[in-house]
């Protein structure tokens, strides 16, 4: 009887110190300025290079801020419902809808990166040295060969629809693998179904083995990928950190942080080029 | 809050249209979760009823475990499974990775420990009793075993139920293991997970009533003793 009772009282005192435990950890936030709240895709994020600026943007200014990386779509509905201070997007298009329709001030150009079409080192469909990207697909859908598209409407996907778009192709079939997934999740799987993939070249060098899965095809100006800051608009939401996002917003595209993102690298490969580097390398294949 | 009432109104709408995607995660949701609930349940009630007839040495140890093993994260399950499955795992050269069989793979590893430990709960207290008994009328063991969940079967069919709608309404291995290919391997809640990431919030909760009326259904169908308000 005694040591039943003794039992439930320590069981007691165990439940009792270990939630005053989750209690304590929750306090101690001292006064900073106000956080920074952005949204923003997986590409600039998994990447390391967000990281990598937030972290001395933090040292420099003493403001935290807290980031969500999804994909653009999702990105820009955080935004659309005032959830977020400011986006870092990469989808041209909706990113101008996005500001026509009031929710944003402006877009204001960051870096930009290039989409690659990755695949099968054996390359089956035979598209490395192809002239152009739709070509490239054109030839992917020809063959059949299995290719994994994102199919969440990210900025990815909606450029992959560009392309099948430009190929007045409309792709269908057991080969055609719509993942619904991350990049990096759809890396994985065309490694794994040994697939062909549009990808942006960061993610792709910061997350791909060339043994298994080989970089087949760039250049094309098609594949360009621009990467915009936008702030909420204050009209719809005056609550949110607007003088925030504008200050982050100056400091990115300032000339020293320009040069960090120049001379960001994984693995040795530099991943975004900065605004003044225009891209030369494209229309002349 | 708007989307809530709009999802309502999406949900039926999806439903009186028949929707291709949503019928084929439907589909697909039931394939597997039907799978998984099937291959689990023949794999734990056997060693609820062993732990339920016989005493052995470490049995308190073997359901302490059982117990910890319900709080193990599907992703973590997910994972693990991933790490046999992909190309340059052990069973690679099955190529079973991102596909429907994956799925139950993973959840069949989900809910035996779950299963067997309601089972074993809903057995323990009558089961040797109706065993002695089986078997002083003359009969086998196995029958005898038999006839102990035939005998405590409300209590078996709820530890099934609570296994399926434990596999159907988890995420974690659907979307490793499946990858949420569309047509082939996207679930509901694969489904609900995307639609959440490219922002359509009312159509992420336009699924997940779907998902909720689906569950109501079997069990309605499945536990009519609970409509009778009958109980053991």
């Amino acid at each position: 009887m005694r040591s039943a009772v003794a039992c439930r009282w320590m069981s007691a005192t165990a439940l009792a110190v270990v939630a005053g435990m989750g209690l304590a950890g929750s306090r101690g936030e001292s006064i900073a300025p106000r956080p920074i709240r952005m949204a923003t895709t997986t590409s600039v994020a998994n990447t390391g290079l967000l990281d990598t600026l937030l972290t001395v943007f933090q040292k420099e200014t003493g403001t935290r801020v807290d980031y969500l990386a999804e994909g653009s779509g999702k990105a820009m509905k955080h935004g659309e419902n005032g959830d977020v201070d400011l986006l870092l997007v990469h989808a041209p298009s909706a990113e101008e809808e996005f500001v026509r329709a009031g929710f944003g001030v402006a877009r204001v150009p960051l870096m930009w990166n290039d989409f690659v079409i990755a695949g099968p080192a054996a390359d089956p469909a035979a598209i490395a040295g192809t002239p152009s990207a739709s070509e490239a697909i054109r030839r992917i859908a020809a063959f059949k060969s299995p290719f994994v598209s994102r199919g969440d409407e990210s900025g990815t996907h909606k450029k992959e629809k560009e392309l099948w778009a430009a190929a007045g192709l409309t792709p269908q079939g057991e080969w055609y693998i719509e993942a619904g997934q991350g990049m990096e999740a759809c890396l994985v799987m065309a490694a794994e179904k040994q697939a062909y993939i549009l990808t942006d070249r960061g993610t792709y060098l910061a997350v791909a083995d060339p043994k298994t899965l080989a970089l087949l095809y760039d250049g094309d100006p098609i594949l360009l990928n621009p990467y915009s800051l936008i702030e909420v608009g204050p009209k719809r939401y005056p609550d949110l950190n607007h003088e925030g996002a504008q200050r982050l917003i100056a400091w990115l595209t300032s000339p020293p942080i320009q040069t960090l993102i120049a001379n960001y690298a994984v693995k040795g490969n530099r991943l975004f080029h900065p605004l003044s580097e225009k891209p030369p390398a494209f229309g002349k294949r | 809050m708007g989307f809530i009432l709009q999802s309502v109104a999406d949900a039926i709408g999806l439903i009186a249209h028949g929707d291709r995607d949503l019928l084929a995660a439907i589909a697909t949701t039931l394939r597997v979760s039907v799978s998984s609930t099937a291959i689990a349940s023949v794999l734990a009630l056997p060693v609820a009823l062993l732990l339920a007839l016989r005493e052995f040495h470490g049995k308190r140890a073997v359901v302490v475990l059982l117990r910890t093993a319900l709080a193990v994260p599907t992703v973590a399950i997910g994972l693990l499974v991933y790490a046999f499955l992909t190309r340059n795992g052990p069973l690679g050269q099955y190529h079973l990775l991102f596909t429907r069989t994956a799925i139950v793979i993973g959840q069949v590893l989900l809910i035996v420990p779950l299963i067997t430990a309601l089972a074993h709960a809903a057995l323990q207290h009558r089961a040797r009793t109706v065993h002695e008994e089986a078997r002083l009328l003359g009969a086998p063991p196995l029958a005898a075993a038999w006839r102990v969940l035939g005998e405590m079967r409300l209590g078996i069919r709820t530890a099934l139920l609570t296994g399926f709608g434990r596999v159907i309404s988890e995420v974690g291995v659907a979307l490793i293991l499946g990858g949420n290919i569309r047509g082939l391997t996207r679930t509901l809640t694969t489904a609900i997970t995307l639609e959440t990431s490219q922002g359509d919030f009312p159509r992420a909760f336009a699924l997940a009533i779907v998902l909720l009326t689906l569950v109501l259904l079997i069990n309605l169908i499945l536990l009519p003793e609970a409509r009778h308000g009958r109980s053991e």
